[in-house]
């Protein structure tokens, strides 16, 4: 197994071209937020040329993207556009799909994660997923934060009964569940609560980047704004990248956004990326202005 | 409104006829167990349950149960662990394929091979070709070869009920395939592996064709528990001693029909046959439930 090695503390060097022409803009939430890439910061994550497969069938074409460290990204677009299959080859999880092939360099840490010596686990250990519909497994609320950690290998119960605390009271569950998670089972929990499970079964294996996929799309309003309560509270930890359908929702809560759509070829591209300000308000591209201004999609 | 009032009506035969047939269904079962208990009691009692064969008297049934039992358990011990594991490879690791396709075919084939004809199978290799004679280890692979088909089918289909959420939840943790199987899928299999482990036992209780052949129909007079010697064939616990069960006992003391309590031993022996069934399903299902909890914590 092809160990990552270890987050570099963030080297002034950058490998992927950044976006030269984006300056600093005033966030539509939050005053001092991250918005822009600092050429001194080198990115979190990024794309350099990547293509996705399915069989023969080209799904996304030629993304080049760098998504700084410590603040949220948003990826939005019309259905069919691929997000989500972007954002699953961050961790890896299109390896699951048999007939799925991405080419191209996926970057983490200025590492290409793709390649063949790396090892998907070893990945995904370090970047999360959150997913469309809340996944829970069948087990009280203590396992399944314990189950990350289990997995790789903490033991004793004060390490664990440790790790479950600080993970519940970071994805701010613990208050609702602190009386009887040893005990409940995490599916008698509402849907709200149990994506909050399952950010904080997350967190519990520490990753750098935890990546949200639709994470409200089944869940009520109310629901929804404490998980984008909860992801303000995590962007200054985590980075953190989200798909999203609601336009209103990555306004509220992302320092950037990318925006993707589907060409002629029925294959997702990305169409431009910047401070979310910037894309909501002034976008460079007419494709980008059509959308936000919901002329289609 | 006439077509309303015929749907609703449609609607009300359909409710009617399936509840008929729920209860019918479960009459036959009632009817079955009560006519055996009905004309066992009088003989059901621990010195039948317990006691030795006699010439003299209606006896007991002690070594055939004892038989039973341990048959049970032999061939569980063979068939659970294989045809999980076998279940596991066809859901997890087998894909979709001309090759599954075979195994499958294979798999519904053997498990609906005439049981008489797998006894026939069994008296060639465990019998004569091993020349072990009749034995209970002869008897249990015998009813492994249309069991391990069975288990193995039934534990693919638990595994496959799972969840692709709950593998993906795993997985994005970075946890293995394996470890994901082991603490996730498994996990959540249980109760249709416990189904399956059920259905597997209810062939091991019932079966009488396979076993006449393998691990023989004599009557076994008295068994010495004392004796814990496994490769003693006269031992109770070796493996190597011929073990008529129950099932082969009710087919041998109703075709031979000789003495003076063969119907109230038949109807004794059918009675303790189908409770066993009963105590064991309720009893596995139990267990399941209690795996399950221990497993997932919840």
């Amino acid at each position: 197994m092809t160990a990552l090695s270890p987050a570099p503390p963030a080297p002034p060097t950058t490998d992927l071209p950044l976006a030269p022409d984006v300056r600093p803009v005033v966030p539509m939430t939050r005053p001092g937020a991250r918005t822009a890439l600092d050429p001194d910061v080198a990115p979190k994550l990024g794309m350099r040329n990547v293509n996705v497969y399915y069989g023969p069938k080209r799904a996304v074409r030629d993304v080049d993207l760098a998504i700084p460290p410590n603040a949220v990204t948003a990826f939005i677009g019309p259905s069919g556009c691929g997000k989500s299959t972007i954002l699953r080859c961050f961790n890896r999880m299109n390896d699951l799909i048999p007939s799925a092939r991405v080419e191209g360099a996926v970057l983490f840490n200025g590492e290409d994660i793709g390649a063949p010596d790396v090892q998907p686990v070893a990945v995904r250990q370090r970047i999360g997923l959150v997913f469309q519909k809340p996944n829970p497994f069948p087990m009280s609320i203590y396992e399944n934060v314990a189950y990350g950690p289990r997995r790789h290998g903490v033991k004793g119960r004060a390490a664990l009964d440790d790790v479950v605390e600080k993970s519940l009271k970071r994805a701010a569950i613990w208050d609702e569940v602190k009386d009887d998670f040893r005990r409940k089972s995490g599916l008698a929990l509402s849907g709200g609560q149990q994506q909050r499970l399952c950010i904080a079964r997350t967190l519990a294996t520490d990753p750098e980047v935890i990546l949200m996929d639709e994470p409200c799309s089944a869940l009520d309003p109310i629901a929804t704004l404490k998980i984008e309560a909860l992801i303000n509270e995590l962007r200054s930890t985590v980075t953190i990248v989200i798909v999203t359908h609601n336009m209103q929702q990555a306004s509220r809560v992302s320092d950037r956004t990318a925006f993707f759509t589907m060409g002629d070829d029925r294959a997702g591209y990305l169409v431009e990326v910047g401070p979310t300000l910037q894309i909501f308000t002034n976008p460079r591209q007419q494709l980008t202005e059509d959308y936000v201004s919901g002329r289609f999609g | 409104m006439t077509t309303l009032r015929r749907t609703l009506l449609a609607d009300r035969i359909a409710t009617a006829i399936l509840w008929a047939i729920a209860i019918f269904v479960v009459a036959i079962l009632l009817a079955i167990i009560a006519h055996f208990l009905l004309a066992a009691v009088g003989t059901l009692g621990p010195a039948f349950l317990f006691g030795d064969p006699s010439e003299s008297s209606v006896g007991g049934i002690g070594p055939v149960l004892w038989n039973s039992v341990y048959m049970l358990v032999l061939t569980l011990l063979i068939t659970v662990p294989l045809g999980t594991l076998g279940g596991i490879y066809m859901a997890e690791y087998a894909g979709e394929g001309q090759i599954t396709n075979i195994i499958r075919f294979c798999q519904e084939l053997i498990s609906s091979v005439p049981s008489i004809v797998v006894g026939l199978f069994g008296l060639a290799l465990f019998v004569n070709a091993t020349h072990w004679s009749y034995t209970a280890l002869g008897g249990a692979l015998a009813l492994t070869v249309f069991n391990l088909p069975l288990m193995s089918r039934l534990a693919e289909q638990a595994i496959r009920a799972v969840p692709d959420d709950e593998r993906s939840g795993s997985l994005a943790l970075g946890s293995t395939k394996w470890q994901t199987i082991v603490h996730v899928v498994l996990p959540i299999a249980i109760p249709g592996l416990v189904t399956a482990v059920i259905l597997t036992a209810g062939r091991i209780f019932g079966e009488a064709a396979a076993l006449l052949f393998t691990a023989g129909v004599s009557t076994p007079t008295h068994y010495d528990f004392g004796n814990l010697n496994l490769t003693d064939p006269r031992s109770p616990w070796s493996p190597f001693h011929t073990a008529t069960t129950l099932s082969v006992y009710i087919w041998k003391i109703n075709s031979e029909g000789l003495g003076d309590f063969v119907r109230q031993l038949a109807d004794a022996s059918a009675a303790v046959l189908v409770l066993l069934v009963l105590v064991f399903n309720l009893g596995a299902r139990a267990l399941g439930r209690l795996l399950q909890r221990r497993v997932t914590g919840a």
